[in-house]
């Protein structure tokens, strides 16, 4: 852990020799982020609801879909550039350290620039609180915290899956984009919006729903089912197979050599 | 050198950089697939926004479907921030100034390569999209307008495509100013993005809004062809939205050589 704030203290202080291009870079993120928000706003004002959601309702799950994913992309998006890493070889000098792979990969790109991402679902997230229509007990507050843990678990799994694909193909791949910024363009909305078969695949395939969708309702409508409260904890059974997948990409790896 | 020998210089550079650009079939695979998801989960949520309320949309469902399924097929052309790095990097290494021997202008050799990527990377990527959109059941599906509006949709497509490498081009331009101009990049591409109707349609934006916006060079990039060829844009609006794309390329063209011309004469090459 000492070691990981070395690097993070390494990673702040390059990040603040370029700083005219880190705050427009912060703000560029800011804009990405708001535009999304803008572009809810708008269909909102035309639609005023979707699926029986109220705009706070989708307010709050876009801002914990959007505070989990900004949390691991900031500390975990290292594997972000695994392809380059694999491309060039540097990967070999990672494995020959005393320390895990997936720790150094995770050490060596942080993403300070997407902080500005976590402070708008904060704000949103604080607009939303009051106006969605929960009562806040301590169980609930506590649920809401899981969902945004578990959330960014399930996105670092999600980072490290792209990864992964990329022991196999060396280039990187663009597919696992779709459950990565997918699921954070599209997580705005609660995934039931999108119907029964991509809230099943959401739920028991990749568990996007079950820290978003399952446990919202469950805020929202106190008489459906306790487990309900409990999905996002289902969802780290997520880390089982992407571990795996991880180790056996691993151990296929042969060096590109370069 | 006469001046047909110039012109013949740029077709070589765009032809090479066009057969460069059908090379990447896997990522093009890849990024069919990422696109048809990526259509899909979009056609479902307006789906849901429809059945809350049809009479809210601003246009019929199966036109908001051939919408988005245009938009799929041509992101490649669409997407703003599907930047060139090559002129980045060259500027920032300092490996422009190799560029500024070549006997061509840097302006029309850059274009030039950035218009034919970014037109390999659809005509690669549209057909097996345009194909599946065709193929779905009723509602979903992509239909196709009769021919003169396929042309007019064709025509402002094209125009489009200046508009945004003309656009980028400004991009380009800014790093001889900030050298490392990536905050500026996502700031600028996020925001042509999100108001040339990239994010959500124009139509749904409020009203006072798309006033506004079909002023902008923007609109031209993105909204102007996908509402010509779902016909919701006709008549004079149609003549008025061709004619600010073609006003815009020309302004953003003509801004975009007298701004390079002064960059170069103030460069500073990098070392190393």
């Amino acid at each position: 852990m000492k070691l990981y704030f070395h690097y993070l203290s390494l990673h702040i202080r390059e990040r603040m020799e370029y700083k005219k291009s880190f705050l427009l870079n912060l703000m560029g993120q800011f804009l990405g982020s708001f535009s999304a928000f803008l572009a809810v706003y708008f269909m909102f004002e035309r639609f005023h609801s979707v699926e029986g959601f109220t705009f706070s309702q989708i307010l709050l799950s876009f801002s914990v879909v959007l505070m989990a994913f900004s949390l691991s992309e900031c500390f975990f998006r290292g594997f972000d550039v695994f392809s380059t890493m694999i491309g060039n070889g540097e990967f070999d000098r990672v494995l020959v350290r005393p320390r895990g792979t997936v720790f150094l990969v995770i050490c060596s790109k942080l993403q300070l620039d997407r902080l500005s991402r976590m402070l708008q679902a904060l704000v949103m997230l604080a607009y939303a609180l009051p106006r969605c229509g929960v009562e806040w007990t301590l169980p609930r507050v506590g649920v809401l915290i899981i969902m945004i843990g578990c959330g960014m678990v399930v996105f670092c799994c999600l980072f490290i899956c792209g990864a992964t694909l990329s022991f196999f193909t060396i280039e990187s791949i663009e597919i696992i984009n779709i459950f990565t910024d997918g699921a954070r363009e599209f997580g705005a909305y609660p995934f039931a919006v999108y119907g029964k078969g991509v809230l099943r695949l959401l739920t028991f395939v990749v568990p996007l729903a079950c820290f978003q969708y399952w446990p919202m309702l469950w805020l929202m409508q106190p008489e459906s089912p306790l487990f309900y409260a409990f999905c996002p904890l289902f969802s780290l059974l997520f880390v089982i197979p992407v571990s795996l997948l991880w180790k056996l990409g691993v151990r296929k790896y042969c060096s590109t050599g370069s | 050198m006469g001046k047909t020998n110039a012109l013949g210089q740029y077709l070589t550079l765009f032809r090479i950089r066009f057969i460069a650009g059908l090379q990447y079939r896997a990522a093009a695979l890849a990024g069919i697939m990422t696109q048809f998801a990526w259509g899909g989960m979009t056609v479902l949520l307006y789906r849901a926004f429809y059945q809350g309320d049809p009479a809210a949309f601003p246009q019929s469902f199966e036109a908001m479907c051939s919408y988005i399924w245009i938009q799929q097929a041509f992101l490649a052309i669409f997407m703003v921030w599907g930047l060139d790095p090559e002129p980045f990097e060259l500027i920032k290494s300092g490996n422009i100034a190799y560029e500024l021997c070549r006997p061509v202008n840097i302006y029309w050799m850059w274009f030039v390569k950035s218009t034919a990527t970014r037109l390999a990377r659809a005509v690669l990527r549209c057909m097996p999209i345009l194909i599946f959109a065709l193929l779905l059941p009723r509602p979903y599906r992509l239909v196709l307008p009769d021919g003169g509006r396929l042309a007019l949709f064709i025509i402002s497509l094209l125009l489009a495509l200046i508009n945004i490498v003309a656009f980028t081009m400004l991009l380009y331009i800014s790093t001889f100013y900030t050298l490392d101009s990536t905050g500026l990049r996502s700031l600028m591409s996020t925001l042509a993005e999100f108001l040339s109707g990239g994010l959500i349609p124009l139509p749904f934006f409020p009203d006072s809004f798309q006033r506004v916006l079909s002023l902008l060079p923007f609109s031209g990039m993105e909204n102007t062809p996908l509402q010509l060829y779902n016909g919701t844009m006709t008549g004079a609006d149609a003549v008025f939205g061709i004619g600010m794309q073609v006003f815009w390329a020309a302004a953003m063209i003509g801004t975009g050589t007298v701004w390079m011309r002064s960059a170069l004469k103030n460069i500073v090459a990098q070392g190393g």
